[in-house]
């Protein structure tokens, strides 16, 4: 295989790891603290793409638009916190999936009364349309490359937060014992109210940054939401550290199972069979690390916990 | 007798829509059971096994798209089919299964989760049966002996057997000694290991009997609409299976069933009433709404606040 391909893959699957490591950080947080699966996760980032899409046209500028839109999708799950999933923090996993389900039927729908069916457009900012040459010669497209920076920028800061300030220190401390962190006197609630706005902003950023990539639609949280899930259960729920380098093992194989395996698999079997293995086993790829490393270390690979 | 009765309603419904001249409703009806079927299995597992299994949908849309497939490749006799749908959602269910059941609590659900969407993968990656159009029959399974089941009256009555034996199994199973061990295993686990349970087999036991009833309740939706597609084997198909059991009542006995028909009757009736107007293209609203009020003010289900009242 070519350098050029394997560089731009390389570079594809950062991109989309990075994004996937944006949606689980407040999803590992929120899971790790709070011992609560929350599956309007990936509302959070639709309505963030939304509002995004909506602002970015109102401004005409996408740099404005894009902190309004982060504050606003921080108000949104905030309030979301604030008014029904603080119900459910004492309640079993099986009534925390329920009602966060309905809670994505209720956001799917009320996103198309307020939006309609359509998809909606969101353009790249300014001058960031077209490719640029990297060096070695490589054609790459340049708001790709703001993604990663973005993805990087933000991945630093969260790292920084969580290991550097007090804050992070409490969330740590909520993440690996709660009732002990209640017993020291941290303010678990307040603290869980942050914690949620600031992960329906990572949300917002992520929907934000991948508008333009992906198209702006109802049920388009669904399906990423689960690659999302499946990172923090590999990175071992809670763990920060553990969303990054699960998001980033998520992205790298998925990007490169579908662009690698069909060529391996077109030179080992017969054009038929591999056309039809080769989709469908670079798909479950993920499904199969995820369940592999839940067989061998059923924590995850930084557990939180312990 | 209050079986009785709900028997009796079940077997005269289709003459009464009939005289109403209401037949789309008979067909409606043979759905309602087919969920039914599929709720009950699913609560087998969740309710009275305490195994909240977020992949059902793997076992239900498995036993759909092999009836599919075996039609496809002309194979279409019922004596067939079904039992090989039926075959391999169990077998599904034993590995899925055996593998799922070393982890606890949110891994479990996560596991199963993770096994569903590969399923999910696989048959929409089979090009040759439909890809992600699904797969269309050539109509229902033949069952020879001179009777057709493409005739929605013997299909309904054919589909309500099915159920009534589905249930009536899974009474005497509940009611046996293992269904007294699985619940004895969702109430403490320990305590079961410690009586000497062989807690781990009588999990997986109880996992593949759900399964192999999802999987005949597949192949029966498949037969129902002559389609088998990637929807019912979507990871939303097993949250609605889920919406369904809690809806009736986890751990009820007739909460599969009645959640079925609720949550069925209440899409029929959001979706297509012409008292909403415009916002009946909306009607994962109310029933979002519906759902979330139950969750968090009647965890007992219908099923549950029913036997309360009649206390």
């Amino acid at each position: 295989m070519s350098g050029i391909l394997f560089l731009e893959q390389t570079l594809n699957s950062l991109q989309f790891g990075l994004m996937l490591f944006l949606l689980a950080a407040g999803l590992t947080l929120v899971f790790g603290i709070m011992d609560m699966i929350n599956l309007a996760h990936g509302s959070l980032y639709m309505i963030g793409a939304y509002l995004m899409a909506t602002l970015a046209e109102a401004t005409g500028s996408f740099w404005v638009a894009l902190p309004l839109a982060l504050v606003a999708t921080a108000l949104v799950g905030a309030a979301l916190e604030a008014s029904l999933l603080r119900r459910l923090y004492e309640r079993d996993h099986l009534t925390q999936v329920l009602a966060t389900f309905a809670v994505i039927l209720i956001a799917n729908e009320v996103v198309r009364m307020i939006w309609g069916n359509q998809s909606l457009m969101l353009n790249p900012p300014a001058g960031l349309t077209g490719p640029v040459t990297l060096p070695g010669g490589m054609q790459y497209a340049s708001y790709r490359l703001l993604i990663i920076g973005v993805g990087a920028a933000v991945a630093v800061c969260l790292y920084l937060l969580v290991t550097r300030t007090r804050m992070g220190m409490l969330v740590r401390a909520g993440a690996s014992n709660r009732e002990m962190a209640v017993a020291m006197g941290v303010n678990i609630r307040r603290l869980f109210t942050i914690v949620f706005a600031l992960g329906a902003a990572l949300c917002a950023l992520a929907g934000a940054m991948l508008g333009p990539i992906l198209a702006v639609q109802v049920g388009m949280g669904e399906n990423i939401l689960i690659l999302a899930f499946v990172v923090i259960v590999i990175g071992g729920i809670g763990s920060i550290r553990g969303a990054f380098v699960g998001a980033l093992l998520v992205g790298l194989v998925d990007t490169m199972g579908r662009a690698l395996l069909p060529i391996a698999f077109a030179k080992l079997f017969s054009p038929p069979v591999a056309s039809n293995l080769g989709p469908s086993v670079s798909s479950i790829l993920i499904y199969v690390l995820m369940a592999a490393v839940l067989f061998l270390r059923p924590q995850g690979l930084f557990p939180a916990r312990g | 007798m209050k079986i009785l009765l709900v028997a009796l309603v079940a077997a005269a419904f289709p003459w009464a829509m009939h005289a109403l001249g209401q037949d789309f409703y008979t067909s409606f009806a043979t759905r309602v059971l087919i969920y039914a079927m599929a709720a009950a299995s699913l609560n087998l597992v969740l309710g009275y096994g305490g195994m909240v299994s977020f992949g059902h949908a793997a076992f239900f849309g498995a036993g759909a798209y092999i009836v599919a497939i075996l039609a496809a490749e002309g194979i279409t006799s019922l004596w067939i089919a079904w039992p090989v749908a039926v075959a391999v959602a169990a077998l599904a269910a034993l590995v899925i299964g055996a593998i799922s059941l070393r982890t606890r609590g949110v891994y479990f659900i996560m596991i199963t989760l993770a096994f569903a969407q590969m399923m999910y993968y696989v048959f929409v990656s089979l090009k040759a049966y439909g890809g992600d159009d699904g797969l269309s029959l050539p109509g229902r399974s033949s069952i020879g002996l001179g009777v057709s089941l493409s005739n929605d009256f013997v299909w309904y009555y054919i589909v309500l057997a099915l159920l009534a034996l589905v249930l009536f199994l899974l009474h005497r199973l509940l009611h046996a000694r293992f269904g007294r061990v699985i619940e004895a295993i969702r109430e403490n686990e320990t305590r079961a290991t410690a009586i000497g349970y062989p807690v781990y087999r009588y999990q997986l036991l109880c996992f593949v009997i759900s399964g192999a009833i999802a999987g005949l309740a597949g192949a029966l939706i498949a037969n129902q609409t002559s389609y088998a597609g990637p929807t019912l084997l979507h990871w939303v198909q097993s949250g609605t299976l889920m919406i369904m059991v809690i809806l009736g009542g986890v751990g009820r006995f007739w909460g599969g069933p009645i959640g079925a028909a609720v949550l069925l009757v209440l899409e029929e009736v959001f979706s297509a009433s012409p008292l909403l107007g415009p916002y009946a293209l909306h009607w994962q609203l109310p029933v979002g709404l519906i759902l979330l009020a139950v969750v968090l003010f009647a965890p007992q289900g219908l099923a549950g606040a029913l036997a309360k009242r009649s206390q």
